[in-house]
C-alpha cells in the first residue's frame, strides 16, 4: 500500500511539475537562506572571541581619564598620566601577576637607506611581550641594562621588516625614528589584522626611557597593561590595583576614580555579545526568508486545492479509500518537503562555505539550526499540502467533485 | 413502443438489486431549498437495461449520484442488493464503488494532465492489479469505445466527445456489475452514439451488466427495454420498450 501510494504521488508530481517545482523552490529558499545567514553570522562571533582572546584573558588594561565606554567628553586629558613610579610601585604591591608593562607610544616615520615608513613607536620593556604572549622570530630581547640607560635599541615588527627590509635581514641594522638612530635588536612574529582590521605588525618597541627622552619629550605612560596569573581571579587584580592607585592618586573616598580598569575579559564578553547580537538579526532575516518561502508553498498549496479537491473526488468516485488518498498526498508532500529540504541545505551550506571563504572566517557547522531549517519547511509543505488534502478526502464524492 | 405494465418493485421475493424507497433529496436549506428527488420509488433487477429521461433539472443526476453511492439521500431509503447504503461507512461504500459500479459523469470528470490510459487505469489501481495487466485492460478498452492510438493523450488533448469515451471506458474497465451513465452520449454524433449504443447493449445483453443510462434524447433511450421518466423529482411513468433494440 506504501508502496503504490509513493508511485501514485511520484507520478502526481511529476504530472504538476511546475506546482512541485515552485513549492521545493519555497522550502529551498527558506532553508537554504537561514543555513547561510546563521554559519555566516557563526562564524564571525568565533572570528571575533577568538582574536580577542588572543590578546590574552587575564590582561588589564589600566588608563588615565575615565572609561571612554561611558562616552567622549571623559577627561582623559585632565587627569594625571601614569609615570614610572606608579609602573614600580604596581610591579612591587600587586599579588598574582604575571606582568606588567607600560605602553606609550607615538606615530614616527621609520627610514632605513631610502625606504621609509610611516609607522607607530612604542616604549616599553620586555614585560610588554609577557603580557602579549609575543615571541621574538629572531634577534633578542632588551637588556636590563639597555632599559636602565634608554639605549637607542628596538624591536620591529613584521610589516615594517617588511616595509624597510623586505627580505633582508634586520637584525644588527641601524634605522632612523625621527632622526634618532636606532639599532634593530630583535624580529617580533607576525600576528596579522584584528578583525577590526588594524595591523599588529606594524610596530616597533623602544625602552620606555628611550621613548621617553628622544621620541616623545615627557615621561608618561599612556597605558599600563596588567596580565594576571592564570588562576587569579581577574576580579580581585582589578580591585587591588584599583585600590592601590587611588591611594597614590590621593582619591578621597566617595570620589570617582580618574582612571579605569578594563577587564578583557568583560571586553570579549561585550564584543561576543556583540556579535551575537548580530547572528540573531542575521537569523531574524533568515527567519523572515523562511516564512516567506512558508507563504510560498502554502499559497501554491490553497491555489491548487480546488483542483485537487476534485482530484480526490475522482479518485473517491472510483473507489479510492479515504486513507489511501491520504496517504498518496501524505508521501507527496513529504518527497516534496525532503527534497526542497536537502537541496536547500546543500545550498545553504555551499552559500555560507563561499561567503566565508570571501569574510576570511571560521566556518560554524551548527546542526541544530540545519534541523530547525529543514523541519520546518517540512511542516510547512506537509500541513499546507495534507491538511486541505485531508478536508477534501472527508467529503462525499459528490462534493468534492463539485467543489469551486 | 407504448406503455406495457407497471413494472413490480420486487420481480419475485429476491431482492432488488437495486431499490429506492421514498428516497428524498433535499439541497441547501430554508426558502432557497430544492426538492430534487421528492419521494422516488422504483426497483431495478440485476440484468436489466434501464433509460431514465426527464426534462432538465428533474432530478436525473441527482438520482444516478445516489445510486452510484457518490451522494446519500436526505430522506427514505436507497438498497443495494438489499443493504441500506445509509447505514454503510464511507469506507465501505467506497468498497461498493471500486468492486460493483462503473460510473459515467455527465461533465466526464477526467484527472487533467493525465494521459487517457491512464485515465482508464484509475480504477484498476486501487483495485491493486499488477502495472501490465492494468495497462493491457486500459488499452483494450479504448480500444472498445474507438480510441485507439489516443492512449497518451491528456484530456485538454481531446475533443468533447473523446474525452466522453474516456469517461465510459474508465466506468467499464473494471467489468463491473451495474454500469451507471449519466448522458453517456451527450456530445457525441449519431454515428459515435450508435457505436456506443452498440457497446453499451452487448455489455448489457452479453456480460449481464446491470445498466441504468441518463439520456435526453428518445433515439438513444429507445435501446433500452425500460424507460423511466422523472419529473420534478418525481416519476412520471415507468414503462417496458417493447420496440427496444
Ligand atoms: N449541489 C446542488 N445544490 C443545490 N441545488 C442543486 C444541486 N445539484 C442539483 N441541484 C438542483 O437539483 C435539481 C435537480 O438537479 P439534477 O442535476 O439532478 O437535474 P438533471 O435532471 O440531471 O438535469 P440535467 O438534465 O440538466 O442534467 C435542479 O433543480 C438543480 O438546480
Ligand atoms: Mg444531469
Amino acid at each position: 500500500m506504501l508502496w503504490r501510494a509513493i508511485r501514485l504521488a511520484l507520478q502526481a508530481i511529476r504530472r504538476n511539475a511546475l506546482r512541485s517545482f515552485l513549492t521545493v523552490l519555497g522550502i529551498v529558499i527558506g532553508v537554504g537562506a537561514v543555513i547561510a545567514m546563521v554559519t555566516i553570522g557563526h562564524g564571525t562571533t568565533e572570528r571575533v572571541t577568538s582574536d580577542l582572546q588572543k590578546l590574552g584573558s587575564n590582561l588589564l588594561i589600566v588608563r588615565p581619564g575615565q572609561s571612554a565606554m561611558r562616552g567622549p567628553g571623559a577627561a582623559g586629558a585632565e587627569a594625571d598620566p601614569f609615570k614610572e613610579r606608579d609602573l614600580q610601585a604596581l610591579r612591587q604591591q600587586l599579588y598574582e601577576v604575571r606582568a606588567v608593562a607600560p605602553v606609550a607610544s607615538r606615530a614616527v616615520t621609520a627610514v632605513f637607506g631610502n625606504e621609509n615608513w610611516n609607522t607607530r613607536v612604542t616604549g616599553t620593556d620586555n614585560a610588554f611581550l609577557a603580557v602579549q604572549d609575543w615571541n621574538l622570530v629572531a634577534g633578542r630581547r632588551f637588556l636590563d641594562s639597555e632599559l636602565r640607560a634608554g639605549r637607542a635599541v628596538c624591536i620591529i615588527g613584521a610589516t615594517v621588516r617588511q616595509e624597510l627590509f623586505g627580505r633582508r635581514d634586520p637584525i644588527g641594522e641601524r634605522i632612523r625614528l625621527r632622526k634618532i638612530p636606532c639599532e634593530v635588536i630583535g624580529l617580533l612574529e607576525a600576528k596579522g589584522e584584528t578583525s577590526f582590521g588594524t595591523d599588529q605588525d606594524d610596530t616597533v618597541l623602544l625602552p620606555l626611557r628611550a621613548f621617553h627622552r628622544r621620541i616623545a619629550g615627557d615621561t608618561d605612560i599612556a597605558t599600563i597593561m596588567v596580565s594576571a596569573a592564570d588562576t587569579a581571579d581577574t576580579a580581585k587584580v582589578q580591585a587591588d590595583i584599583e585600590r592601590l592607585l587611588r591611594e597614590r592618586r590621593h582619591i578621597s573616598p566617595g570620589e570617582d576614580d580618574d582612571f579605569y580598569v578594563r577587564d578583557m575579559k568583560q571586553v570579549i564578553t561585550m564584543m561576543a555579545g556583540t556579535t551575537s547580537v548580530m547572528t540573531g538579526l542575521l537569523g531574524a532575516v533568515a527567519a523572515v526568508s523562511l516564512l516567506v518561502g512558508g507563504i510560498g508553498i502554502m499559497n501554491i498549496m490553497l491555489v491548487s486545492v480546488t483542483e485537487r479537491t476534485r482530484e480526490i473526488g475522482i479518485r473517491l468516485a472510483v473507489g479510492a479509500l479515504e486513507r489511501q488518498v491520504l496517504l498518496q498526498f501524505l508521501v507527496e508532500a513529504v518527497v516534496l518537503s525532503l527534497f526542497g529540504g536537502t537541496v536547500g541545505i546543500v545550498l545553504g551550506l555551499g552559500l555560507a562555505g563561499a561567503a566565508v571563504e570571501l569574510l576570511d572566517i571560521p566556518f560554524v557547522f551548527d546542526p541544530a539550526i540545519v534541523v530547525i531549517a529543514f523541519v520546518f519547511s517540512a511542516a510547512v509543505g506537509v500541513i499546507f499540502g495534507f491538511v486541505p488534502a485531508r478536508r477534501a478526502a472527508r467529503l462525499d464524492p459528490i462534493e468534492a467533485l463539485r467543489h469551486e | 413502443m407504448q406503455a406495457a405494465r407497471q413494472y413490480p418493485q420486487r420481480a419475485d421475493g429476491k431482492a432488488a438489486l437495486i431499490e429506492l424507497q421514498r428516497a428524498v433529496k433535499v439541497y441547501g436549506g430554508g426558502a432557497a431549498s430544492v426538492r430534487a428527488l421528492d419521494g422516488i420509488d422504483f426497483a431495478i433487477q440485476a440484468g436489466e437495461f434501464v433509460a431514465i429521461m426527464g426534462p432538465s433539472g428533474s432530478g436525473k443526476s441527482t438520482a444516478m449520484n445516489v445510486l452510484g453511492c457518490l451522494d446519500t439521500l436526505t430522506a427514505g431509503r436507497y438498497l443495494f442488493q438489499g443493504v441500506d447504503v445509509g447505514n454503510l461507512a464511507r469506507n465501505q461504500r467506497a468498497l461498493l464503488r471500486r468492486h460493483f459500479i462503473g460510473f459515467v459523469f455527465q461533465g466526464f470528470n477526467l484527472l487533467a494532465r493525465t494521459t487517457a490510459l491512464e485515465n482508464v487505469e484509475l480504477p484498476l489501481v486501487y483495485r491493486g492489479m499488477p502495472a501490465r495487466e492494468r495497462r493491457r485492460r486500459a488499452a483494450d478498452a479504448l480500444g472498445r469505445v474507438g480510441l485507439s492510438g489516443r492512449e497518451a493523450h491528456t484530456p485538454a488533448e481531446l475533443s468533447g466527445g473523446q474525452q466522453q469515451r474516456v469517461a465510459i471506458a474508465r466506468a467499464i474497465v473494471t467489468a463491473p456489475d451495474v454500469l451507471l451513465a449519466d448522458e453517456p452520449t451527450g456530445n457525441l454524433d449519431t454515428g459515435t452514439s450508435r457505436e456506443i449504443m452498440k457497446l453499451v447493449t452487448s455489455l448489457n445483453r452479453d456480460q449481464g451488466i446491470t445498466v441504468i443510462m441518463v439520456t435526453h434524447e428518445r433515439d438513444i433511450a429507445t435501446y433500452a427495454p425500460r424507460i423511466v421518466s422523472f419529473l420534478d423529482g418525481r416519476i412520471a411513468s415507468d414503462v417496458r420498450n417493447r420496440d427496444a433494440a
